[in-house]
């Protein structure tokens, strides 16, 4: 079983993830990129929050416009070592403008977390036994950064700078 | 690489988790020197030892178990390829170094 | 060379801390060793065949005298008193315990040093020229530049889980001692027809089971937009690169499957959002505090003079000190390839006496060589001799730079967990074969490089003469490969034919020598003849006398 973190603690998920023949339930629900394009204008018509859950090989910009209707997209990691998430949740924040939620799933390391943080991760699917002190202490191991990223964390270039003035 | 090969002996061989060093089978422990290893001499054996060195690895004691082809040579026990016999002897180049330096005998 | 400030200080302990952690979690049973493999790896820490191995990063290759003391320090006291110099300008040990990583790394921060991405699917160590703010026709110094890398590269939170490891190298100088055309990514220093300065980016070269040459992504690109550049290189690889199959995951496959035009397309998209985004870009004022980090050292006013010596220090010479851009001064190459040695390693007491080499006749600073040699970047001339007679009692003065006994072997069977064959014992028989300095001389430059597996850490597909180590049925077995170059006429070798046996190697490399002695023009060296007269004579000779296949006995 699993457990949302969303704004730092365990949440509640508000979001019900539908398969692609199933029935859709009421209420915010989640659902597969190849649902969604069959399904767009239903789902959109619905007025309450729909979420897309991409795979690693699906850019977000196969979304097209539609990003700024969607309240969630949800990132999979099949495999932690497969990153290409990190690029589409940056991708989302930046060029897609998208400012709702990016929610990391599937197969993830806790030391993945403050790279998922700082790229526009704002939401995790973890194991029941994650502990929220080890997603605190994940964001907090490494306090400065040397580039800039879709959180906007000043680097230390700039904090160089600043140390200047 | 963790699955029997179809026939003949063999032995099991894993990495210490703490150390790193090389390790040898033997009656449901572990030694350091491949001459002091249990030789597993059919497949059936060979699964049932493989099986219970998981314990070790659960117990986080030893790193990747795996099984490895023997035989005889003229009357010693050596591995069949050429990869386990310098694990278990150190590298070739530097004999001063590894297990054919100062082989032990300690179970782990 | 770079020093820490407090926040690179901060930087480094911070993340042997974050690892020390990881190890208790380790230990505990919290992580299992699926989970903490990324972990160890992205902290240079490999397991091999006899025990664990931590590579340690060499920031374009350059130490100071302290950080060389420490590196003794570590192989004496965590390891069994040896380092090995390696291919991408590292140094690696190869008997440190897990338990006792975490203390090593924070005696590697004490003097400004890390093993952080040394491993694992993510930049690697930046790599430069060896010879650089030395060397006599450089365009500019690539080390500040290669400083900027390392620091925006420094866990990338977008680049940390790649498809595969990526490699990048700095040039500044038409002369490429740092094999540029082989990486993941190079940038060259170079300038335009006005005369300006900026960076050429070429991507797509690499070794192991397929080689390539790289192609050009941008023949010029301005300075302060080069990290724009760089990071749209790596956004296009980490998008779009295949993860399904392990053998095809280098940047090169990518570049190489859908062309690179079409790559190049992808990227100048990428770099035109990203230039425009603006928190990439380089400012002048940065550029130019790093620079001065790496400002040349006060060189002494003196005449241009070699001073004279015995036969062995006229031999060393010939070889091992090339010209320095300043007159009075040298660079001095110090091989680590004595004939029968293992090729790349250095004793703690080698680096303690080569730390107090560099700081008696050196200001202080070493180069490692992506070949495996140390490099004493300024010397005043008039120290030659003493320097040669003090590496000398060291076993440091085999005068053989760039001659066919100075080569290159990655650890192979010996040590790796992933090879195939033994190579440092193939290049010690060769290196006997060809001990005679006279006949070296005659032969000139040869590069001879040798991989124990695909993997090509030993760069063979790089060498003059390549030889990779292959298993036959569980038997070591050789094959040869002629006409490849790391320079800046970048190729790759020739595969000559069936392998060879271990016993056989050395003599195959000899009948193919010969032929190029039979056969050259005045001034050809054996790359040059090869490839004038092509494959076929050397493949002739090398297999006159035939290939016994060993039964495993």
């Amino acid at each position: 079983m699993s457990k949302l973190i969303k704004g730092g603690v365990f949440a509640a998920d508000a979001y019900a993830q539908s398969g692609d023949d199933a029935a859709l339930p009421d209420g915010p629900v989640l659902v597969s990129l190849a649902r969604f394009e069959k399904e767009r204008d239903a789902l959109l018509a619905r007025n309450t929050p729909v979420g897309v859950l991409l795979q690693s090989d699906q850019s977000p910009e196969k979304l097209g416009e539609d990003v700024t209707r969607l309240s969630l997209i949800a990132l999979d990691f099949p495999k932690f070592r497969d990153g290409r998430a990190f690029s589409w949740a940056r991708m989302l924040r930046t060029r897609l403008g998208f400012k709702g939620e990016i929610r990391a799933v599937g197969d993830f390391l806790y030391d993945q977390i403050n790279y998922q943080h700082r790229v526009g991760f704002d939401a995790w699917v973890v194991p029941d036994s994650f502990r929220l002190e080890d997603f605190s202490r994940a964001l907090g191991e490494m306090t400065n950064v040397y580039q800039p990223s879709a959180d906007g964390k000043k680097t230390i270039r700039e904090l160089r700078a600043g140390l200047k003035h | 690489m963790a699955h029997p090969a179809a026939t003949g002996p063999q032995m099991l061989t894993a990495n210490c988790l703490r150390q790193g060093d090389v390790l040898y089978w033997k009656a449901g422990g572990w030694v350091r020197d491949f001459a002091q290893g249990e030789i597993l001499s059919d497949p059936a054996t060979a699964t049932a030892a493989l099986d219970a060195a998981q314990k070790f690895v659960t117990d986080n004691r030893v790193v990747a178990p795996y099984l490895f082809e023997v035989r005889e040579q003229n009357g010693k026990i050596r591995p069949v390829k050429e990869r386990e016999i310098v694990r278990a002897a150190g590298p070739s180049i530097r004999t001063d170094l590894g297990k054919q330096a100062a082989p032990e005998t300690k179970h782990v | 060379m770079y020093r820490y400030d407090e926040f690179d200080a901060q930087f480094v302990a911070e993340r042997v801390a974050q690892f020390r952690g990881q190890v208790a979690r380790r230990l505990s049973g919290e992580l299992t060793e699926d989970q903490f493999k990324p972990l160890r790896l992205m902290n240079g820490l490999y397991l091999q065949l006899h025990a664990y191995m931590l590579r340690v990063a060499v920031p374009y290759g350059t130490l100071s005298s302290k950080q060389m003391r420490m590196l003794a320090h570590i192989a004496r006291k965590y390891d069994k008193g040896y380092g090995h110099f390696t291919t991408r300008q590292n140094i690696q040990y190869n008997w440190p315990k897990l338990v006792d990583v975490p203390d090593l790394l924070d005696d590697l921060a004490s003097v400004e040093m890390h093993a952080i991405q040394t491993s694992g699917n993510c930049v690697r160590n930046v790599t430069a020229d060896h010879f650089a703010g030395a060397a006599k026709d450089e365009i500019e110094d690539p080390r500040p530049l290669a400083e900027i890398i390392r620091q925006w590269s420094s866990l990338h939170p977008e680049f940390v889980f790649l498809a595969r490891k990526f490699k990048i190298a700095v040039g500044g100088d038409k002369t490429d001692r740092a094999a540029l055309q082989w990486h993941d990514m190079a940038v060259e220093i170079v300038r335009n027809a006005q005369g300006s300065i900026g960076y050429k980016v070429i991507a797509g070269g690499g070794m192991g089971r397929i080689p390539y040459i790289a192609h050009v992504m941008k023949e010029f690109v301005e300075r302060e937009d080069i990290l724009a550049y760089l990071e749209a290189v790596l956004r296009v690889y980490n998008q779009d690169s295949r993860r399904d199959n392990i053998h095809k995951q280098r940047i090169k496959i990518l570049i190489n499957t859908i062309g690179p035009e079409e790559f190049r397309r992808r990227a100048q998209r990428e770099f035109d959002e990203i230039k425009e985004n603006g928190s990439l870009q380089l400012p002048p004022e940065e550029l130019a505090r790093i620079t001065a980090y790496f400002a040349p050292p006060e060189f002494e006013k003196l005449p241009d003079e070699m001073p004279k010596g015995d036969e062995a220090f006229a031999n060393w010479v010939k070889t091992n000190v090339h010209a320095h851009r300043a007159p009075g001064y040298a660079i001095a190459t110090i091989t680590l390839k004595s004939i029968g040695a293992v090729p790349g390693d250095a004793s703690a007491d080698q680096m303690d006496a080569l730390a107090d080499l560099m700081d008696r006749y050196g200001l202080g600073e070493i180069r490692v060589s992506h070949e495996q040699n140390l490099v004493l970047p300024h010397v005043r001339q008039k120290d030659l001799p003493a320097i040669h007679a003090r590496l000398g009692a060291l076993d440091l003065a085999t005068p053989n730079a760039g001659l066919i006994t100075d080569i290159i072997a990655c650890p192979g069977l010996d040590y790796c967990d992933l090879a195939n064959a033994r190579s440092i014992p193939i290049a010690q028989d060769i290196a006997r074969k060809f001990a005679d300095l006279d006949r070296q001389h005659e032969i000139g430059e040869l590069k001879i490089k040798i991989s124990g597996c695909i993997n090509a850490c030993g760069h063979h597909h790089a060498g003059h003469i390549g030889i990779l180590g292959v298993d036959k049925k569980g038997v070591e077995f050789y094959q040869l490969q002629l006409g490849g170059s790391g320079a800046e006429d970048a190729s790759i070798g020739d595969i000559l034919g069936p392998a060879f046996g271990e016993h056989e190697i050395a003599d195959a490399v000899e009948r193919v020598v010969d032929v190029y002695l039979q056969e050259r023009a005045p001034g050809e060296r054996f790359l040059d003849t090869y490839r004038r007269v092509g494959l076929a004579m050397f493949k002739t000779a090398a297999y006159e006398k035939p290939i016994f296949e060993k039964t495993v006995a």
